[in-house]
């Protein structure tokens, strides 16, 4: 789950890192109240979840508070790479001496996190990863260890730091690592971390992507999830329902059981010329309600012209799977052509439930795939 | 033969009471698994499907000789329960549960590397060399012995691959699930090299899918060390868009990372015989060993 940028600032600020003084705003005239409180110049920051944002124009400067209210007008409503912006942050704008960057995240192939350090802030660190690879310090953690006081002062010492200034640079590090370990962080990451004209490090601005598996954890967060952001309405629905859903923008509806698999068929409908319109996992041994949640939420999208579902029964059971089916198509009543490829588990008696329901069954799911963009292309 | 499993592994259930430990354990008995013991805290003393079941870890392994586990552990238990089998000696631990945070996944990994453990998932349909030991949920029958390993990062897929090769005449020495999250205990570059040592194994089947960068490093590998067996790829998320999580938690697109075409293109690069679908793998393997 992503975090805003106000949320994973607010958290630094929990942990002893330096921010810029500001506060959120939802209307132009509370982010001018906020304003007339801090230090001119100012920033005013579009909050969404996507990156790229100061490319985008969700990032603008003021002189004065009645500026900043003009600004905050303009952001607020507006679209930002197709999302609206409800909020903005204001923030006291920094007199940058040097802009770094720091960041902590999971190396798969180590499977332990690891400590990103830069002395090119202000880019896409995977920007800097590839131009200048010379300009990261990376430290890996060790799991049993941790990030240790001497690790940070090590990296701090690499980006050119000395004496009571390394100190302080590292105490920042090892404040992100341990907020980064008690919110389940995927990533967490300061860039840019600011020094300043008169030599402190301030964290300008901050992301926290938290780990979905341990949400649970994260109470707090748990209740956004349903709100808004990172997820369209239909994606919510499906994961409360147990279903991994993600839109996409073609005309076939997909669904299958297992993640592997449903990406599979994804990519055979587009080898065959289709556009497939979203991917959809119902999970092992989904029941019949599961399959009809599954093609109530397909079939919530207009564009589908046909609902391709491609299951390989191993703990799910094709029965289960055409009971879900006639269920849904009985509740939901509607007439959109399906293209279904049933095996595996209980697969003759899924076939017969079908069939006497006059629905056909396919064995072989590259036959489907092709069947199914023949039926999107006629329309 | 094959690799980690075999007709000497004896295994115990952990989270054998439970609805998916229970059902497994009895098709895990009838595949012909040696399934010596089972533990679920708080129900020491019952039996499931004959196997008697303990408290902890250590009572069952007082009372049973046993070198490998399964978990069906719910996700917020299943760090615990890992920890306990690495920390009681148990060669190999396959973890079905998913869910589990990477945090914990990633202690548990290195609690196995300082014990020498080869932990197999989180979030792996598990293990099965045919006709010895099946240590996984996967539907038997549609494997066959013969001279085919294959290492996936996916479940229903592999099947899928697996019924093709098994219809086709060729049959499996290893099959094994790698896990769908982030953090696994082994990677494709750890399953080539016990596939090489193996000398039941002819060729190799890898099934991957976007997110991370196992793959390219398995290309690196099989280019580097001119691997000696043939092998055979197929990726799956080439339609996946950027930043969105396509089932799996390890199958996501960050930024320019991961992505199935850059995948596909080291393993050509590599000589590794790429399928454009699931369907080609079995010919691609029969034109690999012919010659």
């Amino acid at each position: 789950m992503k975090l805003f940028e106000y949320e994973a600032k607010n958290i630094l600020a929990k942990y002893g890192i330096l921010i810029p003084n500001g506060g959120l705003a939802t209307t132009p005239e509370q982010a001018e109240e906020i304003a007339s409180k801090i230090k001119a110049p100012y920033a005013v920051k579009a909050q969404l979840l996507v990156a790229g944002r100061g490319k985008a124009g969700g990032i603008l400067f003021a002189e004065t508070p009645q500026e900043v209210k003009e600004k905050a007008e303009k952001l607020l409503g507006s679209k930002i790479k197709g999302i609206t912006v409800k909020s903005v942050w204001i923030e006291e704008k920094l007199a940058i001496k040097r802009e770094l960057y720091f960041g902590v995240t999971v190396d798969r192939f180590q499977k332990a996190y690891v400590a990103i350090a830069s002395s090119a802030g202000g880019m896409d660190i995977e920007e800097i990863a590839e131009k200048m690879p010379e300009k990261l310090v990376k430290f890996t953690v060790d799991p049993i260890e941790g990030f240790r006081s001497y690790h940070a002062n090590y990296m701090a010492k690499k980006l050119g730091y000395e004496g009571k200034q390394m100190l302080q640079l590292a105490s920042v590090f090892t404040r992100l690592y341990k907020a980064a370990m008690d919110y389940d962080a995927e990533l967490m990451e300061m860039n840019p971390l600011v020094e300043t004209v008169d030599g402190q490090f301030v964290a300008a601005d901050a992301r926290l992507i938290i780990d979905d598996n341990a949400l649970y954890r994260h109470p707090d967060y748990t209740a956004r999830l349903a709100e808004e952001g990172e997820f369209s309405p239909e994606e919510i629905e499906a994961r409360q329902k147990g279903l991994a859903y993600v839109k996409l923008d073609g005309d076939i509806g997909i669904i299958g059981n297992g993640a592997g698999l449903v990406m599979a068929t994804l990519d055979a409908v587009q080898l065959y010329g289709g556009k497939p319109a979203n991917f959809l996992d119902v999970g092992g041994g989904a029941p019949a309600d599961r399959i009809a949640a599954a093609l109530n939420i397909v079939l919530s999208n207009p564009n589908v012209k046909v609902v391709f579902i491609n299951i390989l029964g191993g703990i799910t059971r094709c029965d289960e799977v055409a009971k879900g089916i006639i269920e849904a198509r009985n509740r939901l009543g509607f007439t959109k052509p399906m293209v279904i490829r049933l095996v595996g588990t209980n697969e003759q008696e899924g076939k017969r439930i079908l069939l006497e329901a006059g629905i056909h069954v396919l064995d072989s799911m590259e036959e489907a795939a092709r069947k199914a963009v023949e039926i999107a292309q006629k329309g | 033969m094959g690799i980690i499993v075999g007709k000497e592994t004896k295994a115990i259930v952990q989270g054998i009471t439970g609805t998916q430990g229970s059902f497994h354990t009895k098709l895990m008995l009838d595949y012909g698994t040696k399934i010596v013991a089972g533990v679920t805290p708080g129900k020491g003393g019952q039996q499931v499907h004959g196997v008697p079941v303990y408290d902890t870890v250590k009572e069952a392994l007082e009372n049973h000789e046993a070198n490998a586990s399964i978990i069906f552990v719910p996700a917020r238990f299943a760090a615990d329960a890992a920890l306990e089998a690495i920390e009681n000696d148990l060669k190999t631990v396959v973890i079905i549960t998913e869910h589990i945070p990477i945090k914990d996944s990633i202690y548990i990994m290195a609690r196995a590397k300082e014990k020498g453990t080869t932990i197999i998932g989180p979030n792996t349909p598990g293990i099965i060399t045919p006709n010895e030991c099946k240590l996984g949920i996967m539907p038997a029958h549609i494997f066959k012995l013969g001279t085919i390993g294959i290492a996936s990062r996916s479940g229903t897929l592999t099947y899928e691959i697996a019924a093709g090769l098994t219809k086709a005449g060729l049959g499996q020495s290893t099959c094994l699930g790698l896990g769908g999250d982030p953090v696994v205990g082994l990677n494709f570059i750890d399953i080539l090299e016990m596939f090489k040592k193996d000398e039941k194994t002819e060729a190799v089947v890898l099934i991957g899918e976007i997110g991370g960068n196992l793959e390219e490093l398995a290309a690196k590998y099989i280019k580097e060390t001119n691997y000696p067996k043939p092998v055979v790829a197929f990726i799956a998320g080439k339609t996946a868009p950027p930043g969105k999580r396509m089932g799996h938690a390890g199958a996501i697109i960050m930024g320019r990372a991961g992505t199935a075409q850059s995948k596909i293109e080291a393993f050509r690069k590599a000589g590794v015989a790429v399928a454009e679908k699931p369907s080609e793998v079995a010919k691609m393997l029969l034109e690999k060993l012919k010659h």
